[in-house]
């Protein structure tokens, strides 16, 4: 029962990492406001929201399951306040770190309707700065951090995602670049 | 009683969510930015909207990336 927990929490941890991999992937395509292979645009909207999502959810469960593990023996106050921990507080902290940014993320862009573009988008750049912080915190604390599948599956999502940053700030990065600059079409 | 899609723009950034969404009811200009189809003048800021076409509008009003989109209940104009 007790390993169970610590193998669940370890598993779930790994897939939200994996899907919030795959937001800010959905994400940078969204911004640039072009269709993916037979995607139209829409589509990758909704992707983006609902990957995101399901992220959050097996957050919850990585969390959760960890709160139960004898071992972790998370507290309430860990969820949400960083570096109090007992086990590994700096990498376990930089976890805290990773959950505060993305809820604020997740609930402004639930709320977007009412909040308006200005809160949402200036929020929403802190999902930059929770990828980063997520996969340092699984690096720092994970059991599996020292094994060569888990090394080489977090060596090749930095590099696909520091690649789309480099296109994301890219001059030709909006589908609309090259008309707006009056280039031809 | 109609139904109009307002497009607010200050905030369209013609990102083509919504030419997608509607589009026998939008077209996109060179630069993105959705025009109506068949209208003119005022009516390509408040765009009328056909009672099959509601559904897409609405779904556009609320994946519109700025939030540029708002649906409105148009008042009769006797035409
Ligand atoms: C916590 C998980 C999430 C992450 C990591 C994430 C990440 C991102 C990133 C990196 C971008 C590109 C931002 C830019 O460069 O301007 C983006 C854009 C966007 N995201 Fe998210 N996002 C998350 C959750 C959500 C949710 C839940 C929604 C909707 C309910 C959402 C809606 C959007 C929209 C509409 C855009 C496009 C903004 C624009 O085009 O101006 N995101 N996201
Ligand atoms: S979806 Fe919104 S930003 Fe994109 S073209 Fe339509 S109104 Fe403009």
């Amino acid at each position: 029962m007790d390993e169970a927990m610590w193998a669940f929490g370890r598993a779930s941890g790994f897939i939200s990492l994996a899907l919030f991999t795959a937001s800010v992937l959905l994400g940078i395509v969204n911004r640039s406001g072009r269709p993916l292979l037979t995607l139209p645009r829409f589509s990758i909207s909704i992707l983006h929201r609902n990957i995101a999502l399901l992220a959050t959810v097996f957050l919850g469960l990585h969390v959760g399951s960890l709160m139960l593990d004898p071992f972790a023996r998370l507290r309430p106050v860990d969820v949400l306040v960083p570096f109090l921990g007992s086990y590994r507080p700096l990498w376990q902290g930089l976890g805290t770190v990773a959950l505060d940014l993305l809820l604020a993320v997740v609930v402004t862009a639930l709320l977007r309707q009412r909040i308006g573009p200005r809160v949402f988008k200036a929020v929403h750049w802190f999902a930059y700065a929770a990828w980063p912080v997520a996969m340092a915190h699984a690096l720092g604390n994970g059991t599996d951090a020292g094994s060569a599948w888990f090394l080489a599956l977090a060596v090749a999502s930095a590099a696909v995602v520091v690649g789309a940053l480099l296109w994301r700030l890219s001059a030709t990065f909006l589908e609309t670049t090259r008309a707006r600059e009056g280039r031809p079409l | 009683m109609g139904t109009i899609l307002h497009i607010d723009w200050t905030r369209c950034d013609g990102r083509g969510l919504c030419t997608e969404l509607l589009p026998a009811v939008l077209g996109r200009d060179d630069w993105g930015y959705p025009v109506a189809r068949g209208y003119q003048g005022r009516a390509r800021t408040d765009v009328p909207i056909e009672p099959r076409d509601e559904e897409a509008a609405q779904e556009a009003v609320s994946l519109c990336p700025t939030m540029a989109l708002a649906l409105r209940k148009a008042a009769s104009r006797g035409d």
